[in-house]
């Protein structure tokens, strides 16, 4: 990883400004050109280094509802209720963990009022009980991973 | 949300195109003068929508492959206090707290952990653990062994 890109990692993942010509104002700011700047960005975007550059959204704040999901499900059922429970597109991301509860999912839905019919469902297709864990409280997250 | 934001919403949520005047691109997409656009994305990141505008890093590529899920069982007296200070060590990237579930889950704080390997992890975790100590009766730590499924929460 070179200078440049970790100051991108390092200073560039908040703040991006709102002006006209925002490339060339962040790149003075880490010491570079416009034109440098974007093709660095290009190039860490196609390696992968980056999975996105611009506004990263709040999905609960722009009106969805979303709960966090665990279930404890037995090895030899494990394929069969991942299989089910994938099958729902509010089910937005699914990782077995090494635990009791092996089975952790995130719904996202488009209103509140839909989460306990979904859960419901996927108990009866499963046969097993749902944890709903939604979150009461997000603490303010300042600091991000560096390079 | 009205409809100008989810415009923008739609027109940014997979990025910025990589131009020399961005905003202009997106303010046209969405068919507004660039200083309307300013004005809602300040009003988004204001009231939080908007979390930050700049670049969103893979925490694979850059090392961070021991991630684990850590769970706490804080005094509901000091958990939100406590709560902060986790939330703001450079390792953790996300800490929230979620309701216990008795007598199944008695867990209440939740921080997500990234290292760049097993015992990073682990270290990371030990300096939360020192830090709750005082309002802790309990604690885990799960790792991800697969991931299941993994799709962006996107308008659609």
């Amino acid at each position: 990883m070179d200078e440049l890109e970790r100051a991108v990692i390092n200073r560039l993942q908040g703040g991006f400004p709102l002006c006209a010509r925002p490339f060339a104002a962040a790149a003075r700011e880490l010491g570079t050109d416009e034109a440098t700047l974007i093709a660095k960005l290009e190039a860490m975007l196609d390696a992968g280094t980056l999975t996105r550059f611009g506004p990263m959204y709040d999905a609960e704040r722009l009106g969805g509802a979303f709960t966090l999901c665990a279930m404890s499900v037995p090895a030899a059922d494990f394929e069969r209720v991942t299989a089910l429970v994938n099958a729902h597109p509010e089910v937005a991301h699914n990782y077995e963990r090494a635990h009791r509860y092996n089975m952790w999912f995130v719904i996202a839905a488009a209103a509140r009022a839909q989460i306990a019919p979904l859960l419901a469902t996927l108990e009866a297709e499963t046969g097993y009980p749902v944890l709903n864990l939604p979150r009461e409280q997000e603490y303010f997250i300042e600091l991000r991973l560096v390079a | 949300m009205n409809a100008l934001d989810e415009a923008i919403v739609r027109a940014t949520q997979a990025g910025l195109p990589l131009v020399a005047e961005p905003w202009r691109a997106v303010a046209q997409a969405c068919g507004m003068p660039e200083s309307q656009l300013f004005a809602r994305i300040e009003a988004m990141l204001h009231d939080g929508r908007i979390r930050r505008i700049g670049a969103v890093p893979n925490h694979y590529a850059l090392g961070y492959t021991a991630n684990a899920m850590s769970v706490w069982d804080v005094a509901d007296d000091a958990v939100d206090a406590l709560g902060a200070q986790v939330g703001a060590l450079a390792f953790v990237t996300h800490c929230y707290r979620r309701p216990r579930r008795l007598p199944e889950w008695r867990y209440n704080l939740f921080a997500m952990v990234h290292g760049r390997s097993r015992a990073d992890t682990d270290a990371h975790v030990a300096q939360i653990r020192a830090l709750l100590e005082p309002a802790l009766r309990a604690a885990d730590v799960l790792y991800s062994t697969r991931i299941l499924k993994k799709t962006g929460m996107r308008l659609a």
